[in-house]
């Protein structure tokens, strides 16, 4: 597993995505460039709609980049492949598969025999805990597992790069924590190149080995940030003096980006907005 | 629940004092929706058939005419001793075979292209360009008016016969199967992308898993149509099976006979339909995960 600390180097050069047809062209990035070192864990963190979940699909090779240039370890990028593993934000394991098959499925394709597949598939489930519901169907596992089964079956065709496109966007915030736990520890034990989108700040903060802060749209970078916190990292250290004052300074670089997002809803004055007294009966009296 | 249904009945509210009834009531209801009650399901649609059966034998037997005319149906005993004959003849075999290998054949060829076709319109866009507009132009036609057409075309009626049945379950499949593909979503396709899936894994491993369960339902619904098809098809020009079988039947007076091929027909059609369903079971057993 050592030889991948020196690949799954991600290079993102003055990146431009345009959409729409030649008549209404909306500008979704602009001119962001961004790295991912080998072994490093990235995120990028941004207001909803800043373009960064875009991004991440030019670098998965399912969106083309209009200008710029992005590239693994030296080689353009130019459509998907298994070197670039991706944990999607929807559940999108194939629901006709078991969880076995749906792991041994990248596998499957590069051509491995069935035995390789299946001791591959087990080892992997049985570091993520899922060894038990092999030959169950992801309808009938839990949000977390199914989002664990994801993690795995990405994992398993050996990516250089691990691209997470807000992969507990969906779960309770519990199971966040927990999931946020599980997988800092299998990056600590794989060491491979991450990149995560996240509008979570702390989830950023404690995964991170760096993160990038996006503008609203058009998305440009806006701040990096390094994160110093030492490793391993749980989740006691997000009570501890450097974490706050972490998710303070990035809370402050992406509060304006928030804002201006939601420039339309809420005015200038917006957030002050809510401090209206509305009297005794509350709500009632303003409908 | 049960309290508050007898509580606003206002029968039960009147004869207060008739409280044994009131309970009686009460167990009856319970028994009906309870675990038995799918026996009261089948007393009362067995009553219904058997009510249906007398009414039909009382109309057949006085000859019953009040604008239909039930002068010349044949009763349902004459029916039942009609079909026992019928079951005891070769030639009824042999018609019933002759259908059921015309179904065999048309509705597999129709399946395979349906499926095939479907899968092309539904995945690239030139198959769709170009041959949307034929579906389009040629479904809203009612296989059994090709028949003439379809004889004058095809050098013998037997093939005729399969392609009009082959159009019936042609068109079902082939709309079900787009519908499906087009169904596919972009979220399954683009993990398998990278995932290293190449179109062709993409289409064999994806798409067609992912719209199997509204081919199977389109084959289904074509395995009826294909039946109607068939039937009207060996009325018009055949010269065996078992839609002829009937129209036969009437020519010769053998009024008895049209019914028993009537409901063999109806049967063949049930049993060739669940057929299907039991094929895509295994298939589907994700489904019912």
């Amino acid at each position: 597993m050592n030889e991948r600390n020196e690949q799954g180097h991600v290079e993102v050069r003055d990146l431009r995505l345009r959409f729409g047809s030649r008549r209404r062209q909306v500008l979704a990035v602009d001119g962001v460039s961004l790295d991912v070192r080998p072994g490093e864990f990235v995120s990028l963190i941004g207001p909803s709609g800043c373009g960064k979940s875009t991004l991440l699909n030019v670098v998965a090779g399912l969106v083309e980049a209009t200008e710029g240039s992005v590239s693994l370890d030296g080689i353009p990028i130019d459509g998907p492949g298994p070197e670039r593993g991706v944990v999607f934000q929807q559940y999108s394991l194939f629901p006709w598969m078991s969880v076995r098959r749906n792991v041994e499925f990248g596998l499957k394709m590069q051509g491995h025999g069935a035995s390789t597949r299946e001791a591959a598939a087990r080892t992997l489930l049985g570091l993520a805990g899922l060894l038990a519901f092999e030959n169950h169907y992801p309808e009938q596992l839990s949000g977390g597992m199914k989002q664990r089964v994801g993690i795995v079956r990405a994992l398993a065709a050996s990516p250089k790069v691990l691209l997470m496109d807000e992969p507990f966007g969906a779960l309770d915030s519990q199971t966040r924590r927990v999931m946020q736990q599980i997988l800092t520890n299998m990056w600590q034990r794989f060491r491979l190149s991450v990149l995560f989108v996240t509008h979570d700040i702390e989830e950023a903060a404690f995964l991170s080995d760096r993160v990038y802060v996006m503008t609203a749209r058009p998305g440009r970078i806006k701040a990096v940030v390094d994160v110093q916190l030492p490793r391993p990292r749980s989740s006691a250290d997000m009570m501890s003096e450097g974490f706050l004052d972490l998710v303070r300074t990035l809370r402050a670089h992406i509060q304006d980006e928030s804002l201006a997002a939601m420039h339309g809803e809420l005015a200038d004055h917006g957030l002050e907005g809510f401090g209206v007294d509305v009297g005794p009966s509350g709500v009632k009296d303003l409908v | 629940m049960n309290e508050a249904a007898i509580s606003m009945n206002p029968g039960a509210r009147r004869r207060v004092g008739a409280r044994a009834g009131s309970t009686r009531r009460k167990a009856v209801r319970r028994a009906v929706r309870g675990r038995f009650g799918f026996v009261f399901q089948i007393l009362t649609g067995g009553a219904a058939i058997a009510l249906g059966i007398l009414l039909w034998q009382y109309v057949a037997s006085h000859g019953t005419h009040l604008y239909l005319d039930f002068e010349n149906v044949p009763t349902p005993r004459d029916v039942g001793s009609a079909l026992l004959g019928a079951l005891q003849t070769p030639d009824f075999y042999a018609d019933v075979g002759i259908s059921v290998l015309r179904i065999a054949g048309s509705f597999g060829i129709a399946a395979i292209l349906g499926v095939a076709i479907g899968v092309a319109i539904g995945r690239f866009r030139w198959f769709r360009w170009a041959f949307m507009p034929y579906i389009e132009i040629v479904r809203p036609i009612p296989a059994i008016t090709w028949i003439p057409l379809a004889i004058l075309i095809w050098p013998t009626t037997e093939e005729s016969i399969l392609f009009i049945t082959f159009l019936g379950a042609f068109f079902p499949i082939v709309l079900n199967t787009i519908q499906g593909v087009e169904a596919t979503p972009s979220a399954l396709i683009n993990a398998a992308r990278t995932l290293g899936a190449k179109e062709w894994n993409v289409l064999f491993s994806v798409v067609l898993p992912s719209a199997l369960p509204s081919i199977t339902s389109g084959a289904a619904i074509g395995m009826g149509v294909s039946w109607f098809s068939l039937v009207a098809g060996e009325m018009i020009g055949g010269r065996a099976g078992i839609g002829y079988y009937t129209w036969n039947a009437y020519q010769l007076i053998q009024y008895s006979n049209i019914v028993v091929g009537m409901i063999t027909i109806g049967l063949l059609s049930t049993l060739s339909t669940r057929l299907i369903y039991l094929m895509r079971y295994p298939l589907l057993r994700w489904q019912r995960a």
